[in-house]
């Protein structure tokens, strides 16, 4: 079934706000409604073209009529928020997330137009411990269950988009569960973190990081939009970067913090408004969390056209982060200073054999300190 | 009191003992370290080994390098350097990092291994070059040097370098500092479908079943092997139809005898043991330094389990009687060994 009048929520945001774009670009779609509670951004409303702004509180029993009147076919509840502090505290933000899909549940439940769901999980709820294998299935049971906050939310929704197909069995319902999101125009908390001049990190742990490309995720969520794919999906790209080595890749300086210091400092970050992670988000920075995506591959048929580092790399080029401390530059010039040292020797004979190159001289050197913001 | 032993036994032997040689070579085949150690009267000749190695090891590494050597390392550790700090080298999704595996964590070990525990292995052409292995081994020592020296063996000794990919207790990835470096060595968690992932994409994966009971028996029970977990290695090695590979380690026992247990302070610790050693806690970080005994691993013929129908890591049964034969298989191999042994610490 093509869909035909298709129903967006948290349009406001960066993910359901360019999936409402995608959507309108495509011709063969009659009508793409976006919802949120507030209006979306001026550049992006401009990109979402021929979408439909409604401004509705899905927590309301209004989107039930939004649903009815416009004969909406498909529903792409793509507002999970992680953000409290955007969200307007964490209270709220779980009031959203929970009570809103509930509502939009119950909407669709006794809607008789609706004929194809699509919800957008997160990898948390997985949580993240030491006792976890290596990589999640979308089948694996979570050895520590995630406490509170963004991730139990999801839990939470999960748990209602499963019984909302028990009770809507005729109802396709596709639950995609995204890793984090990174891109040269990603606004998540990652890329903000990863913005940072000093990255603070947890002392004695090195997490293992998988992202995906905003650019996969919405190619993701169109096609569960465009097909009938149900099922649960675990979506991220292939590879794994080691948070030490996104810190390098990025040019930051890490910054190690004894653990039971990091709530603390999580609180001041949040608080300065420079990242917006919540505690539970903090304790991905301990153990990491890969998931296996074979599934993606093969039953829903979509191969990430970027790996994690390649989507990393995509997010440092564009946002021109440069390096705080060149590092290149000092390298080689201690690589030079030693090699002279050993020129220098005396016994070494002088005319010491060239190597094929003099020490590296990086191409066009960056300054050394440049601000990043 | 394993020190004791030493003194009488080194002057009553007299042999010219050549000093540890920084590179051995394994013994392959079955040349006259095979046979020394196979028969129970071999006896006077024990120390035969170690002079022909002497002899064949190479003397020429130590030789100070000429200018170009130097700089060529000098240009090396520049690059490495570089690498390390832009952050260019491959992890795979476990965690694993070759770069700094190779460069950093191997060569760190190689002096233990090689100087201190003067390691030789036996057997080697039973470990096949390539495509997924389980490779089961006793466990003992305290801590877990045993498997430290075994992922060594298996780089070093083995006609083509394999990179041991161990399987470990959530303890290790619970643990500040020990937790990221045991993944980057390329080790996860002992659980089956790590293990199962691994072993299907042809990795060597190394598992010491006997767990705590094993590492922290006293040095009463040496060499008495525990139960081997609950078979679930001999479950991951039937699904994926690879060989299991018994290893059997002599020497770590003696590296710290532990004489008793602190329970209290273990509990206190969240740890599965305290250790009291001859010289731990007595001698404070002094105790840490393992006792230099001499150490013999041999891996034994390889037990295929690609023989069996589908569906057979499903029957309790079978995977009992293979993990049953797996440990008498090394049980065997450490008697005989042990018998062909004249002291823990001169072997």
């Amino acid at each position: 079934m093509a869909p035909s009048v298709v129903l967006v929520t948290g349009v406001a945001g960066q993910l359901g706000g360019e999936l409402a774009a995608r959507l309108a670009a495509d011709t063969s779609i009659d009508r793409v409604l976006g919802v949120d509670t507030t209006p979306p951004p001026r550049d992006l409303r401009r990109r979402m073209g021929r979408a439909e702004f409604v401004r509705v509180d899905i927590r309301n029993p209004l989107i039930g009529k939004v649903i009815s009147t416009a004969k909406v076919d498909t529903v792409v509840h793509a507002s999970l928020s992680g953000h409290p502090s955007a969200s307007g505290g964490r209270s709220m933000m779980m009031e959203m997330n929970v009570i809103g899909t509930m509502q939009l549940l119950a909407a669709c439940q006794k809607s008789d137009t609706v004929g194809r769901l699509v919800v957008r999980s997160t990898t948390s709820v997985y949580g993240a411990s030491p006792r976890d294998p290596a990589t999640f299935t979308e089948t694996t049971e979570p050895k520590a269950l995630p406490p509170g906050g963004y991730a139990k939310d999801a839990v939470e929704i999960e748990g209602y988009v499963r019984s909302f197909s028990r009770r809507r069995p005729d109802i396709p319902v596709t639950t995609l569960r995204f890793v984090n999101f990174i891109g040269p125009r990603a606004d998540t908390a990652f890329a903000h973190y990863f913005s940072l001049p000093v990255v603070p990190v947890v002392l004695g742990y090195d997490a293992r990081v998988q992202l995906l490309h905003t650019e996969d995720a919405l190619a993701v969520l169109e096609r569960a939009t465009m097909h009938d794919l149900p099922g649960v999906f675990n979506v991220g790209a292939d590879g794994v970067l080691m948070l030490s080595q996104a810190v390098r890749r990025a040019g930051r300086v890490a910054l190690p913090i004894p653990e039971p210091l990091v709530p603390w400092v999580g609180r001041i970050t949040r608080r300065a408004r420079l990242v917006d992670f919540s505690p539970e988000q903090m304790r991905l920075l301990n153990y990491g969390r890969v998931v296996d995506t074979t599934k993606l591959k093969t039953e829903f048929g979509f191969e990430p056209r970027w790996t994690t580092v390649q989507a990393f790399d995509d997010f440092v080029a564009g946002r021109a982060l440069r390096p705080v401390i060149d590092t290149d530059r000092y390298l080689g010039a201690a690589e030079s200073l030693a090699l002279s040292a050993l020129h220098a020797l005396p016994g070494r004979g002088a005319p010491a054999p060239e190597r094929p190159e003099p020490p590296q001289i990086e191409g066009p050197t960056p300054p050394a300190l440049t601000p990043v913001r | 009191m394993g020190e004791a032993e030493v003194i009488p036994l080194r002057g009553a032997g007299g042999r010219p003992r050549p000093r540890p040689t920084p590179r051995r070579r394994s013994v392959t085949g079955p040349p006259p370290g095979v046979a020394d150690h196979g028969t129970v009267t071999d006896g006077a000749d024990g120390g035969m080994v170690d002079a022909g190695q002497g002899a064949g090891a190479p003397s020429s590494e130590l030789v100070p390098a000429g200018p170009s050597e130097l700089e060529s390392a000098v240009g090396e550790v520049a690059d490495f350097l570089r690498r390390r700090l832009g952050g260019r080298y491959p992890v795979d999704e476990f965690g694993f990092d070759p770069d700094l595996n190779e460069h950093v964590i191997l060569p760190v070990l190689r002096p233990l291994y090689e100087r201190w525990f003067r390691v030789e292995t036996i057997g080697v052409e039973n470990v096949p070059a390539e495509g997924g292995a389980l490779l089961v081994a006793n466990h003992s020592g305290t801590l877990p040097l045993d498997a430290l020296m075994t992922v060594v063996a298996t780089h070093d000794d083995l006609p083509t370098p394999r990179n041991l990919r161990m399987l470990a207790a959530d303890l290790v990835f619970g643990m500040p500092g020990f937790g990221a470096v045991a993944r980057k060595a390329g080790h996860t968690l002992a659980c089956n479908p790590d293990a199962e992932k691994l072993l299907g994409a042809g990795e060597l994966v190394g598992v010491w079943p006997e767990g705590f009971k094993g590492i922290g028996k006293a040095y009463a029970d040496r060499y008495k092997l525990q139960r081997f977990g609950r078979g679930g290695f001999v479950s991951a090695a039937l699904r994926t139809g690879v060989p299991i590979i018994p290893c059997s380690i002599v020497g770590a026992e003696e590296i710290y005898p532990k004489i008793g247990d602190l329970g209290p302070i273990a509990r206190l610790l969240g740890v599965p043991y305290f250790p009291i050693t001859p010289t731990w806690p007595l001698l404070g970080p002094l105790g840490l330094v393992p006792l230099p005994s001499k150490w013999y691993i041999e891996f034994g013929e390889p037990i295929r389990t690609d023989e069996f129908e589908p569906g057979s890591a499903d029957d309790p049964m079978l995977v009992f009687n293979l993990t049953d034969q797996v440990r008498e298989n090394i049980q065997q191999t450490l008697y005989r060994l042990l018998s062909g042994r004249r002291n823990a610490f001169l072997g």
